[in-house]
């Protein structure tokens, strides 16, 4: 039997292909040794069912309570200082009532709500629409309840950040060590070409500790004698401060018309809470 | 043959083109790749070894930071589990480089050597190295 | 059949060199967006796409659009479109090709393109939106090549390729509508949040598309021996006329919704436009634009008389082609994210860096889309006489 030179190309591509995608194939069906490997969260870890925070803004009185909170986050997060809005950066930071809770706001509101600061992040919705578009499962939610990001596997097509409604994710648009003041050691930094945001400080409840805002929010707290802005826990545990406080103040959640069910309750003023 | 000459001056061209990586290194000497472990750290361990047996770390650590990744980042683990026993955090910057604090003298030698470039340090932060 | 298109005059090669050269500029500037990054284009945290996947949108499209022709040819047996159907398969090619290299140029991290695959995630409408693609790719592919293979060799089509023929013309709106949904399902985006998005998109595919189809036919008349024929050139005529009136309307429908029920969420992108939010009024020429040449063109469509003249015909594909262009290229994707989250206006603007890399993709499109035509029109040519008997070459 001969062939032609048509037919030898055919069958040559088509061996090529198949041989390419059968040892690929092959290596992704690979199990690795490591499965049989032991690994374990660390039992000092802190868990919850459902993590919440409640941001009580009556308690966040001068421009250094904001500063203090979005710095210790900023820190060891390493993120970085662009200096423009166009390539702006932010995981915790501030906006006033008529452009947090855009829609609520009317001519009337009192002079202390009009121009009172509340501090944004991600609401760790518990049906977050980032996590529905993503299309490698780049961001994706944890069982407690924590909207995660995986850097190593964002392809950077920015599809959450239209998704988003709250504008809590932001872009590297070029490569940010640069712009780094201090850098953590002990947390990576970006790079450029991924998206990234808030993650609750899964890192350091891995490890036992409060999320870094909170714990900045508490320690100025107890120097001061007062209340902390920031309260974070298991909202599945009626007994924990974040419910003691939301059955006890009136609270709201941004545009929870949109059913995304934000974990980040904002209280406006009233009595201490215990 | 039809246009034999041009055939053959093609295929001369090809074939140069193809050693060139060969015949471009003819001769000079090239250095083994040799990774340092003489840090501070690693001298004052009573016991010097890696999380696994040394071999098995030289052909398969790549496999390994990858899964620790997926582990941590992804499954939320912290505690590696070796298997002689012993518990390590699953941490490229914090546990690996702990030790191996010089970069340039132990995962540069090879990676160089074997043109690899992992983009590792684009995001996690290398350890500060005294240029020698 | 490839061979065909080594052999050309010297206007073929200098289109083809033209081409290969705006290519290499692009991809110059692409290369130092790869290594600095995103940056260098005009997106921002607040308008995070822009032009390169208004490009995308308005090119799946064009690639849909392949639909108006293959669907009367083959399901109502239009014997008109049996010249050009393989004009719109060859078309569909190089518009997907374009889809896929503006998505790509549009990555942060394009060398991580394979995670897509790698983690196949069926909820995200993205993964659908390639899996679409990559299908209509090969599918258009494979029917003009075969196709093109038995006209050359004085053959009917192969029977096998009846029933991907069937595929195909299901497939071609699904491309259009699984885009549609990429903006469709996204809560908090009003402009975008509207069940008539995926009819606006194949009302303004639909007349994009053969708009640009009659423009190749005139072009491939005046430069080659082939005549697609008047016939067909008419009928795509009346297409247009009926899709970009649906298209206004549905646009007018959206106006609607938002003007009258006074929703200031649903206003304020129509706004932003149209005459300029918060005193920012970048985009408000180009759609006001863009609204002339959508109703210049309409007037030329709806007279008969200029319909049927091909020098207006032309002039008012021109216009359709460019008034949707603006709308969907550019007014929807930007007027999505503005206001932003909050309420706040951020303006965007193309640099120049990502206006020569958005030029490079299209050069690419053309490029293909000259090499396929060339093929098809020589073949044509030296077949003579069309499936039906009648002459498809100039005298």
């Amino acid at each position: 039997m001969s062939i032609n030179r048509r037919q030898f190309i055919k069958i040559a591509g088509i061996s090529t292909i198949m041989g390419l995608g059968g040892t690929s194939a092959v290596d992704l069906l690979q199990r690795n040794w490591l499965e049989a490997a032991q690994y374990s969260p660390d039992p000092k870890a802190l868990t919850a069912k459902r993590w919440a925070m409640v941001v009580d803004v009556s308690k966040l009185k001068t421009e250094d309570d904001y500063k203090n909170i979005m710095d210790a986050c900023h820190r060891v997060h390493n993120v970085p200082e662009l200096g423009n809005p166009k390539d702006e950066i932010k995981w915790i930071w501030k906006e006033t009532y008529e452009h947090a809770f855009p829609g609520q706001e009317h001519e009337y509101l009192t002079e202390g709500i009009k121009h009172k600061p509340f501090l944004m992040l991600c609401n760790h919705c518990d049906n977050p629409p980032c996590v529905r578009v993503c299309p490698t499962k780049a961001t994706f939610k944890r069982k407690d309840g924590i909207v995660m990001m995986d850097m190593h596997r964002c392809i950077g097509c920015r599809f959450c950040m239209a998704g988003c409604p709250f504008g809590a994710r932001s872009f590297n648009w070029k490569d940010p060590r640069p712009f780094i003041k201090e850098e953590n050691k002990e947390f990576p930094t970006r790079m450029k070409g991924v998206v990234e945001k808030c993650t609750f400080c899964y890192e350091r409840l891995a490890k036992g500790l409060i999320p870094a805002c909170v714990e900045a929010s508490q320690e100025a707290a107890k120097k001061a004698g007062t209340k902390p802005g920031l309260v974070f826990g298991d909202l599945s545990d009626p007994n924990s401060e974040v419910r003691r406080i939301l059955s006890s103040h009136f609270s709201i959640r941004r545009k929870s018309e949109l059913g995304t069910q934000p974990s980040v309750y904002y209280i406006i003023g009233g009595n201490d809470h215990a | 043959m039809y246009n034999g000459l041009k055939i053959i001056i093609g295929l001369l061209i090809f074939v140069a083109f193809v050693t060139f990586p060969f015949y471009s290194k003819m001769g000079k000497a090239t250095t083994k790749p040799d990774p340092k472990i003489d840090t501070p750290v690693i001298q004052e361990l009573a016991e010097k070894k890696c999380v696994e047996p040394k071999d098995f770390m030289k052909t398969e650590h790549m496999k390994m930071l990858n899964d620790w990744r997926d582990l941590v980042v992804r499954e939320g683990n912290l505690i590696y589990v070796a298997s002689d026993g012993g518990k390590y955090i699953m941490s490229l910057q914090n546990t690996c480089m702990n030790c191996h604090s010089n970069k340039k003298k132990f995962c540069d030698e090879c990676h160089n050597y074997s043109a690899v470039v992992p983009y590792c340090w684009d995001c996690h932060i290398q350890p500060k190295e005294n240029k020698t | 059949m490839l061979e065909t298109a080594l052999k050309g005059s010297r206007k073929y090669w200098g289109l083809i060199f033209f081409l290969l050269a705006i290519i290499g500029v692009g991809f110059i500037f692409y290369l130092q967006q790869f290594f600095y990054g995103l940056g260098i284009t005009g997106m921002s945290r607040d308008v995070s796409w822009g032009v390169y996947i208004g490009q995308f949108t308005f090119l799946v499209g064009v690639a849909a659009a392949a639909v108006m022709v293959v669907l009367p040819y083959y399901l109502h047996n239009y014997k008109k479109y049996g010249r050009i159907s393989v004009l719109a398969e060859f078309l569909a090619i190089p518009s997907v090709i374009m889809c896929m290299l503006f998505i790509f140029v549009d990555m942060g991290q394009p060398l991580r393109v394979l995670n897509v695959i790698l983690h196949p995630t069926p909820n995200s409408v993205m993964f659908f939106d390639m899996l679409v693609l990559s299908g209509y790719l090969l599918l258009n592919v494979l029917l003009g090549w075969t196709i093109l293979g038995a006209e050359r060799k004085g053959m009917p089509p192969p029977t096998w390729i009846k029933p991907f023929i069937y595929i195909a013309i299901a497939w071609a709106p699904s491309i259009h509508i699984v885009t549609a949904f990429l903006y469709a399902g996204l809560p908090g985006r009003h402009l975008w949040l509207s069940a008539i998005m995926a009819a606006r998109f194949l009302a303004s595919a639909f007349a994009a598309g053969p708009a640009l189809i009659i423009i190749l036919c005139l072009i491939v008349r005046k430069y080659t021996k082939f005549d697609p024929g008047r016939e067909a050139i008419q009928a795509l005529g009346k297409t247009i006329t009926y899709t970009m009136i649906l298209n206004v309307m549905f646009l007018g429908f959206e106006v609607f919704t938002a003007f009258y029920s006074t929703i200031p969420g649903h206003m304020h992108p129509f706004d932003y436009l149209y005459v300029g939010l918060d005193g920012y009024t970048k985009l408000v020429p180009m759609m006001w634009l863009s609204s002339i040449l959508a109703i210049s063109a309409l007037v030329l469509l709806l007279n008969p008389n200029w319909r049927k003249n091909e020098t207006t015909l032309a002039v008012a594909s021109v216009a359709v082609f460019f008034s949707l262009w603006i709308d969907k290229g550019f007014g929807l994707i930007v007027g999505g994210f503005v206001p932003n989250m909050f309420e706040r206006v951020f303006e965007y603007w193309p640099t120049i860096p990502e206006a020569l890399i958005t030029l490079g993709v299209w050069a690419v499109g053309f490029l293909i889309l000259t090499i396929l035509y060339k093929i098809a029109t020589t073949v044509k040519e030296e077949v003579v006489y069309d499936k039906y008997g009648e002459k498809q070459i100039k005298i």
